[in-house]
């Protein structure tokens, strides 16, 4: 289930992480009417027009759309011959009908589990960033702190479970504290190369301008962590799912977890399924929220361009 | 332009600089017995064999390294701690890459919490100055090698330092670029009066901006001699190359760091 989640995510990544790679390319494939924008001279290139990014979109987006229609057409065929049984493998139309029908209950689990994903997701940034910055600035508290952080990753969070239901009952919190234990490790681990990447010639810049620690981290170690703490950030948002899902597992009267232990208590594999579609929603959409949030932050880095030098001299 | 104020006293001073790294096995002296007085205004290069510990003196001058004996001072205050009233120039531009050229050259105010409109127009006019008119915008990324050592040359000089001290900033650019760079640099500290300490591997490069260049020996670091560069004032790159007097001077220090070299 999770495996799928993740699957899913990464290969919408690859998809909207490639816009401008693949605008680029469409041009020469032919088989596109996309152009690339014009290259701009003495300055950036011109924002594309609303029509054209949507073709861009578009352009992006056929593939992994191909490779989801034919995924589905598979499963249809298999499951409308009944080459394996439905109450194993129900029919797409089969699962659409009890979505529809339970509507108003499935999205009532959904939000429980999104809220709790999110919230584990964003506290589980904040105190990550926060060990990060501790462990990147003190040689003390990292090492104090790094052997702790991984002796927390080690153990099986899935293990543990049942002991934070036992510590904090039935309800939302341990959900959520699964998550953030879940989601917080490789936080810490791209924020902290993040932080140590720095450039130490712009360190000693910084000490001949007289800044003093909290401007320098402000102006120059933080934007500069921004691409690896993102990329932490994006596998951490993936994992928080994972942990908040798990947490329904355990103990749960509420949530994508819970209906999911029903519905294969029940034999209900239309159910079952439905169910397993909306965790992977909740995964693909918060991923590409921190996608949206990076193509933001850090267009500037190599990652995201398809930079040519302007000038040669 | 904005001119460096005129000072009695020397710019920096530098008394007996003895700088010895130890490692766990060996113990390295980079730097020994170091004496070398600046006055305000003059442009010292120093020329040596790569590892002679030119760029840590650089370092010990603008408070990023302790020496470990000797005494250091920079507009006759003792040096303890990293200096503010230097402007430092890499071998790497060193640029953010977040930030196009303008924001570049601006960090330096902002680090310093200088008055905004007035580094605003300090930084026009240095852009100016230095040609990167049009690229403003362009992230480094965008800017070709010269072109960045200009923005770090711009930030270096933002806040109009008494003290430039570049460390082989050019030592990564194609020749003719940097012939062109030494002429812009050339103009660029006869038109502001700053004190320029200059490390270079390049001996016409030496030559040509120096009024003074010190010749260090291998490991450990020795002042060898100091030569006086007996040019004008004001240097044209084509004429200089030209003059028996840059031969003679370009000749006596090849002559002496191959010596030099050749002892170690």
């Amino acid at each position: 289930m999770t495996e799928n989640a993740l699957d899913t995510a990464g290969r919408q990544a690859d998809a909207a992480g490639a816009p401008a790679a693949s605008a680029a390319t469409s041009s020469t494939d032919g088989s596109s009417t996309v152009a690339a924008p014009p290259p701009g001279v003495g300055g950036r290139p011109p924002r594309p027009t609303l029509g054209r990014r949507a073709l861009i979109l578009a352009d992006s987006l056929w593939r992994p759309a191909l490779v989801l229609a034919a995924f589905f057409a598979a499963w249809w065929f298999v499951a409308a011959r009944e080459y394996v049984p439905n109450y194993l493998v129900p029919t797409p139309g089969q699962v659409w009908a009890t979505m529809t029908d339970q509507w108003s209950e499935l999205a009532r689990h959904t939000m429980v589990t999104l809220y709790e994903t999110v919230l584990g997701f964003v506290l589980a940034a904040a105190l990550g960033l926060a060990a990060a910055v501790a462990i990147a600035y003190s040689r003390t508290l990292d090492k104090a702190l790094y052997p702790i952080v991984l002796f927390a990753q080690v153990i099986p969070k899935i293990a543990i479970a049942p002991l934070l239901v036992v510590w904090f009952g039935l309800g939302l919190t341990p959900k959520i504290i699964l998550a953030v234990l879940i989601a917080f490790f490789p936080v810490v681990i791209s924020g902290v190369a993040g932080l140590r990447s720095t450039d130490p010639e712009l360190l000693d810049l910084a000490a001949t301008m007289g800044a003093g620690p909290w401007r320098t981290f402000r102006k120059i170690r933080f934007p500069n962590a921004l691409p690896h703490l993102m990329a932490g950030l994006k596998v951490a948002v993936t994992l928080a799912v994972v942990g908040a899902v798990v947490g329904e597992f355990v103990g749960a009267s509420e949530g994508l977890g819970y209906v999911l232990l029903l519905a294969n208590g029940n034999l209900d594999s239309a159910l079952l399924f439905a169910d397993l579609i909306l965790m992977s929603a909740i995964g693909i959409v918060l991923f590409v929220l921190v996608e949206i949030a990076e193509a933001l932050l850090i267009p500037w880095h190599a990652s995201r361009r398809a930079g040519v030098p302007l000038t040669t001299s | 332009m904005t001119t460096a104020p005129a000072r009695a006293g020397t710019a920096i001073g530098m008394s007996r600089l003895t700088v010895r790294f130890s490692s766990r096995r060996s113990q390295t002296t980079a730097l020994d017995d170091v004496s070398l007085d600046i006055e305000p205004g003059e442009f010292v290069t120093i020329v040596g064999p790569s590892g002679c510990g030119k760029s840590t003196l650089l370092k010990i001058v603008a408070g990023l390294v302790q020496p470990t004996s000797g005494e250091v001072s920079l507009l006759d205050r003792p040096v303890r701690g990293p200096q503010k009233e230097i402007g430092f120039v890499f071998q790497k531009a060193a640029l953010l890459e977040w930030r196009g050229a303008r924001a570049n050259i601006l960090l330096q105010a902002e680090m310093r919490g200088m008055d905004r409109a007035q580094a605003a127009r300090r930084a026009d006019e240095l852009i100016e100055m230095t040609g990167l008119t049009g690229f403003e915008k362009a992230l480094p990324h965008e800017l070709s090698g010269g072109m960045q050592q200009r923005v770090a040359l711009c930030r270096a000089l933002l806040h109009s330092p008494p003290v430039l001290l570049m460390d082989e900033p050019f030592g990564a650019l194609d020749a003719l670029t940097r012939e062109q760079m030494n002429a812009e640099l050339h103009r660029i500290w006869r038109e502001t009066g700053t004190t320029v300490v200059l490390v270079t591997h390049s001996i016409a490069e030496a030559v040509f901006l120096g009024t003074r260049v010190v010749v260090m020996s291998a490991r450990p670091g020795r002042i060898i001699r100091t030569f006086p560069v007996e040019l004008p004032a004001h240097r044209d790159y084509a004429q200089v190359m030209s003059d028996s007097r840059f031969d003679r001077l370009a000749t006596d220090l090849r002559g002496l760091l191959g010596s030099a070299a050749a002892n170690h």
